[in-house]
Parts: C-alpha cells; sequence; structure tokens
C-alpha cells in the first residue's frame, strides 16, 4: 500500500507503461493480424481467398497499445492508491436510507412504466409509437420477467441454470399448439402453459438434485439443448425447425385487435393501427413482469423462501437443520420454470409465431447475464441489467446514422452479441458481484443491515 | 459387418478430435476447478488461423505440397492459440480467482459469446469451404459391393491424435512444468508454499490447453473442409462430455471420453437415428454427471462442509 502511494506521488511510472504497451501491441497484433487482417471470402469463382485489410489489424492494435499505455500509466496507479474503501457492513441509517432511496425509485420506475406507451405516443404519434413500445417496452420487459422469474432459481436458490430457456419455449409452444388445435383463449393457456412449463421444471429438476455448481449448470444446459433438438426434430408435433406461424392473438374481454367490425379500432372509432395492440401487449407484459415480482417478493417471507436462501448459503447445514432440500430445490425449479412458462405464453402470441430459433442456448445465456450483472438475487439490479443490455443492443439497431461515418457496409447491428458478450466480461471483473452487490438479509437478529454481495455465497450449491 | 467396421473407424477419427479438445477441458477443470466455456470457441478460431494461414500459405507463398503446408499450419494456429489463450486467461480469468464461484463461469461464457461473434463480424457469417487438402482414399476390403474405406485424412488425424498425447503424456508426467502442473491440481496454496509460480503454472496449463485445442481444429478443417464461426459451441459440448465421462481431471479419462463419444455419436447415427444423435450425446452427458459424476477414471469429489 505504501509503495503504490510512493509511486502514485512520484508521478506515472512511464517506462513500465511503455514496455506493457509495447508487449500488448506485439500480442494484440499476432491476434488481430490474421484474423481481422486477412479476411478470408469467396471471389467470383466460389474460391476461398485471403483478403488484405492489415490497416484495421493496425488500427485495432493501436487502440489496444494506447489503452494498455493509459491503463498502466494512470488508471492502474489510480485504483492501487485509492485502495479498498468497500464496507462490507452497513449502519441501520444508512440501510434506511438506501431502502429508502430504492423505494423512491421503485415507485418513480413504476409510474414511468405505467405512463410510457402514452408518453411515446404523444412524443412520436400513433404510428411512430410501435417501435418503442415494441421493440424497447415489450422487449425488455419480456428480459426483465425472464430475469426476475431465474432470479428465483439463481439469486435466491442458489442453482445456476442454464437451460432457463427450455421453459420459455415449453411456455411458447404450450400456447402455440394448444391454441391452435384446441381453439383455446389466451387467458385459459396462460395459466395453463405456465402449470405445464412448471411440471417441466419439475421434470428436469428431480434428477439433478443431486449435482450442485458447474455440474449443475452443464446438466441444466443439456437439458435446454435437448427439449431445443427434440422441437427441431419431432416434426409431426412440433413443425420442426419450420416453427408453427400464425398463432391466434391475445384478445382483451374477448374484443379483437383487428380491423374487423368487432374489432377494437371500430369499436372506439379510433383509425386502424396496429399500435393499439402493442399497448395492450405491453400493459400485459407489465403486469406478468409485476406479478413475478409480487410473488418473489411475498415468497422470500414465506419459509420456502427462507429455506431458498439458506441453501443457498449453506446445504450441508440446511439437511442438518431439518429442511427437507429436495422439495425446495424442486419449488425453486418449478416455480422459477412457471414464470418462463408465463413469459413463453406471452412471447408466442405477440410473435404469432415461434420457431426452436428463438430458444438457443444464447437466450439462456443472456437470461443468466443479466440476473448476474444486476446483481444475483436483486430485483431492482436485475431490472437495471435487462434496460442496460437489451435497452442497450436494441438501441444498436437504430445506430445508422454510423453508416455515414464508416460507409455502407457498416452494419452495428452484427455488434450486438460482441458488445453484449464483452460487457459481461467487464462487469465481471469490474463487478463481479453485478450493478447492485448489497444485500438485505430476509430475516434479521436484532436490527436491520445490509451486507456487501462478498459475504454471501451465492450460486455455490 | 462392413458397415460397423466404416462407423469404427469414423467413430476413432471423430473420437480423436474431441479427445484433444476435451484434454484442454479436464486440464483447466483439473487445476482450477472451473469449466472453461469458451474453450469450445478457442477451438474454432484455431481453426479459422489454420484456414487463413492455409490460404495465405497456399496462394501468396506458393507452398505447392500440402503436407508441408499442413505442418507449418498446425504449428501457427498452436502458437497463435496458445497466445490467444494466454491473453483469455490474463485478461478474463485471473482477475476473477479468489471471487465467488460463478464468476469465471459467467466470464467464460462472456469469452465464448465475443470469440464467436467477433469471428462472425471479422471474417464473415459465411461458411468458409475450402478446397479439399488431402484427397487419397485406401480401400481395407470389399464384400459384397460396399467397401471399407481409411482415407489418408483418417490416418493423419489418428497418427498426429497419438504422437501428440505421448509427447503430453512425457510433458505432464516428466518435466518440471508437469510435475508443477499436478502439484497444483493437488493444492494451489501449498504448491506456492513451495516456490512454484501458481499463477504462470495456470496460464502455460491454459496455453497447452490451447494448443492441444489447436491442433483438432487444423484437423478439423482438414477433415470437413469448412468452417464457420459457430462451429466451437458443438464441438465444444462434446468434448466437455468427453472430459466428464473420462473423469473430469483425468487426461487418459478425456482421450477415452473423446473416443467413447466419437463412437457412440457415429454409432447412433447409423442405426438409431440422425437426427437425434446430438440428443443422444447429451443425454450420456447428463446421466453421466447424474449417476457417476467421477466419471470413469475419475476420483470421487469428497463433500466438505
Amino acid at each position: 500500500m505504501a509503495e503504490s502511494s510512493k509511486a502514485a506521488a512520484a508521478g506515472p511510472d512511464f517506462g513500465k507503461a511503455a514496455k506493457d504497451a509495447l508487449l500488448s501491441g506485439i500480442i494484440a497484433f499476432a491476434l488481430f493480424g490474421p484474423l481481422v487482417g486477412l479476411r478470408t471470402a469467396q471471389n467470383m469463382n466460389n474460391e476461398l481467398v485471403v483478403l488484405n485489410e492489415l490497416g484495421k489489424a493496425l488500427l485495432i492494435t493501436a487502440i489496444v497499445v494506447a489503452g494498455r499505455f493509459l491503463l498502466s500509466a494512470f488508471v492502474f496507479p489510480a485504483i492501487a492508491s485509492r485502495g479498498k474503501k468497500s464496507k462490507a457492513i452497513l449502519t441501520p441509517e444508512e440501510v434506511a436510507a438506501a431502502s429508502a432511496r430504492t423505494r423512491n425509485v421503485s415507485r418513480g420506475a413504476l409510474l414511468f412504466l405505467l405512463v410510457y406507451p402514452f408518453l411515446m405516443v404523444l412524443i412520436f404519434g400513433v404510428q411512430g409509437s410501435i417501435k418503442w413500445v415494441d421493440n424497447f417496452g415489450i422487449q425488455i420487459l419480456i428480459y426483465v420477467m425472464l430475469g426476475w422469474g431465474l432470479n428465483i432459481v439463481i439469486g435466491l436458490a442458489g442453482l445456476l441454470d442454464l437451460g432457463y430457456v427450455a421453459f420459455y419455449a415449453v411456455g411458447a409452444y404450450s400456447y402455440a399448439l394448444l391454441a391452435i388445435n384446441f381453439d383455446l383463449s389466451f387467458w385459459i393457456l396462460l395459466p395453463l402453459s405456465g402449470i405445464l412449463a412448471a411440471f417441466w421444471g419439475m421434470i428436469l429438476g428431480f434428477p439433478v438434485l443431486r449435482l450442485r455448481g458447474d455440474y449443475l449448470a452443464i446438466v441444466t444446459l443439456a437439458f435446454g439443448e435437448i427439449i431445443r433438438l427434440v422441437l427441431i426434430n419431432w416434426k409431426d408435433f412440433s413443425g420442426g425447425s419450420a416453427g408453427i406461424s400464425s398463432i391466434p392473438k391475445v384478445t382483451l374481454f374477448g374484443i379483437k385487435f383487428d380491423a374487423s367490425p368487432e374489432g377494437f379500432a371500430k369499436m372506439f372509432d379510433l383509425p386502424m393501427s396496429s399500435a393499439y395492440y402493442k399497448i395492450f401487449l405491453y400493459y400485459l407484459i407489465l403486469a406478468l413482469a409485476l406479478l413475478t415480482a409480487y410473488v418473489t417478493l411475498r415468497l422470500r417471507r414465506l419459509p420456502i423462501g427462507r429455506a431458498w436462501e439458506a441453501l443457498r448459503e449453506d446445504e450441508v447445514a440446511c439437511r442438518s437443520l431439518g429442511i427437507n432440500t429436495t422439495n425446495t430445490k424442486l419449488t425453486a425449479f418449478a416455480i422459477g420454470a412457471m414464470f418462463a412458462g408465463f413469459a413463453g405464453s406471452f412471447f408466442a402470441a405477440r410473435q404469432g409465431f415461434v420457431s426452436p430459433e428463438s430458444f438457443v442456448f444464447m437466450e439462456s445465456a443472456v437470461i443468466v447475464a443479466i440476473v448476474v450483472l444486476g446483481g444475483m438475487g436483486s430485483m431492482v439490479g436485475v431490472a437495471i441489467a435487462a434496460v442496460v443490455m437489451i435497452g442497450g443492443t436494441e438501441l444498436l439497431r437504430e445506430l445508422s446514422f454510423l453508416k455515414v461515418v464508416f460507409g455502407n457496409d457498416f452494419n452495428p447491428d452484427q455488434f450486438r452479441m460482441l458488445i453484449f458478450g464483452l460487457a459481461m466480461v467487464a462487469t465481471m471483473i469490474v463487478r463481479p458481484r453485478g450493478f447492485v452487490s448489497a444485500r438485505q438479509p430476509t430475516a434479521v437478529l436484532f436490527e436491520r443491515k445490509a451486507i456487501s454481495g462478498d459475504l454471501v455465497k451465492e450460486g455455490h450449491g | 459387418m462392413e458397415i460397423f467396421v466404416q462407423q469404427l473407424i469414423n467413430g476413432i477419427t471423430l473420437g480423436s478430435i474431441y479427445g484433444l479438445i476435451a484434454i484442454g477441458y479436464t486440464m483447466v477443470f483439473g487445476i482450477i476447478g472451473m469449466v472453461n466455456f469458451s474453450h469450445g470457441d478457442v477451438f474454432m478460431v484455431s481453426a479459422f488461423f489454420a484456414l487463413i494461414f492455409f490460404l495465405v500459405l497456399t496462394q501468396w507463398l506458393g507452398v505447392s505440397s500440402v503436407i508441408v503446408a499442413l505442418i507449418i499450419v498446425m504449428v501457427i494456429s498452436m502458437i497463435l492459440t496458445g497466445l490467444l489463450s494466454w491473453a483469455i486467461e490474463r485478461i478474463a480469468y485471473r482477475p476473477l480467482r479468489g471471487s465467488f464461484r460463478l464468476a469465471p463461469l459467467i466470464s467464460a461464457i462472456g469469452m465464448s459469446i465475443v470469440l464467436s461473434n467477433f469471428i462472425q463480424v471479422a471474417q464473415g457469417p459465411r461458411n468458409k469451404p475450402t478446397p479439399p487438402m488431402v484427397r487419397d482414399v485406401y480401400t481395407l476390403w470389399d464384400a459384397n459391393g460396399y467397401a471399407v474405406t481409411l482415407s489418408l485424412k483418417q490416418i493423419i488425424i489418428i497418427a498426429v491424435t497419438i504422437i501428440l498425447l505421448a509427447a503430453f503424456w512425457y510433458l505432464v508426467q516428466k518435466t518440471p512444468l508437469g510435475r508443477a502442473q499436478r502439484a497444483c491440481e493437488q493444492d494451489r496454496k501449498m504448491a506456492g508454499l513451495l516456490g512454484i509460480n501458481v499463477d504462470r503454472t495456470i496460464s502455460l496449463t491454459f496455453v497447452m490447453g490451447a494448443a492441444l485445442a489447436a491442433v483438432a481444429g487444423t484437423l478439423f478443417l482438414m477433415y470437413y473442409g469448412v468452417v464457420h464461426f459457430a462451429d466451437g459451441f458443438a464441438p465444444g459440448i462434446m468434448a466437455f462430455t468427453a472430459a466428464v465421462l473420462g473423469g473430469i481431471g483425468s487426461l487418459p479419462g478425456a482421450v477415452l471420453g473423446g473416443l467413447l463419444i466419437g463412437l457412440i455419436e457415429t454409432l447412433w447415427g447409423q442405426y438409431v437415428s440422425a437426427d437425434y444423435k446430438n440428443v443422444a450425446a447429451f443425454s450420456i452427458l447428463v446421466v453421466v454427471l447424474i449417476f457417476m459424476p467421477q466419471g470413469i477414471l475419475g476420483r470421487p469429489e469428497v463433500e466438505k462442509v
């Protein structure tokens, strides 16, 4: 500590920084030189040839060198001299202030969410609001809901589930198949697909009860892939990779959102637009997401919620205290899966089309990333992470003005997942406990206090 | 019978590739107890290195001998992939050592997304087919019109795998580096107290695993003649299954597991259902992890409080 502060006082060590920068430059050029600088492409005769684009590679190398130099010269010494200031335990006053802040932020956010579609209609007009309500509002809320659902499994019960998207798929296909084959309404099928997904959660949960940590993660990943592969290959049942199309839309008390005389627009003498349906869907998913949040918050206060958190901290201690770990784990799986099932049936109704393409492993990884980046167990954190990650990557689609700068071939959309992955790694390095890393224990002795996420053993069991 | 022998040959070839990748998983898990999720994508990047340098050698530098080109390409790919893996470990995993257990796994998943999407951006989203590099095919015997064949490609793959495994086995068993690795595997703290540079040993473990994955990547490119940016996921999962089946942490186990998975995949594809061969492999993963998580040659895990 003393040494580093001395170094900071003496000014940055440019010699060492230059050496670091040179070394990382060499490595960066060795890696980016071939991968970026020598692009393989097919020519007119359909032969694969190498195109020389070393300029790009040199540019990336220069950025790496400059970045590494700045890091070594200024950022790392600054971090070292600042030292560790994180406090593990906060005082009751700080806790009260923090929880009041959280409550105010949550209330403000809720109010904003309730008026959001009307705000968009006011700003962009009825037709212009579709994009903002659909691509941003609904899309983000679906992931908030999935994040909150998975938060029960990962954040509360500490079971790392990499196959969560399988339950989302179960919900989506349940709605799609039952609605088409049996002509049932969305409002009957919504709870039904939740129940079906919960059953699948239990079926898949049973065999993995004995596993913990990484092994559990891999097995759930395998289950997720098995369900997807079965959906692709069992063509008579699920339509294979072509998927199922023309899934019925949701109705509001029997009112259809279409151009028919009994449709929503005609009934209220409004001009025909798909925006009303989008706004309706927005409120539907908002209600579903809030239901998830409400149920989670209440469950945390029930014995089962306490048991989940105890299980996360120490499974052996749990068992010796007489908690039935089998039931505890199964309920976590089943309830988490149930919310994914709700979200899935909503997804199917919104898209009007489902195919196994929507349920790849990457989706699971995105949901897990949202839960972990938000700070496992923190509802606010998960919501923030979903807004940042999904909203941020959706925003990338809007950056077409960059084409003016980088030329017409530039497509910001293709950097979406790349940036997503980088953000995952960067957040883990900078804040391994996620955006919101303080925890308030559910059960308290004597006084309420918040503890740092470092003291919580999330995801161990 | 002929079909069975043919599928046996194909399965061993595929299994060799899986085995080479599986070693990377098993070594890293053995030494730091982490599932290196990005290893499959490192394998994919190594195949791209091989593809790029193969094209450079044959088209720009005019190397006419395919075998010479392949050897050079394999060495370059091993070096660069090792470097890549070193850089990944340094940037994404080392800062998280000592953090909570899920952190490195999440970071590795992020890295896996980064690698595959980076290749998609840098090299384009399309399949990269190369002209067949090695064409020779030998007929072993011909019965009732069904010829059992063994191609030169398959001989190369099996031979290279055997040679490299022997070299690798020597490295781990007889050299100071291998001793340091085995020491770190048993007790990292104690090894550090006894003067072993633990960080360096871990880095080198990543590099060695990546170098073997690069061999697998080069062989994969030579065998299939095509590579795609998403090709890391499925072989990565298969190789991980192989590592688990053989007993994670055990090197011979990884190779044995790789061969078994390769055989199961080809035989299942031949006799049961080609559509469901990946389902079969995943089911094996699930069944093995649930019923014998220590694998065939692994040590059982002791539960500590």
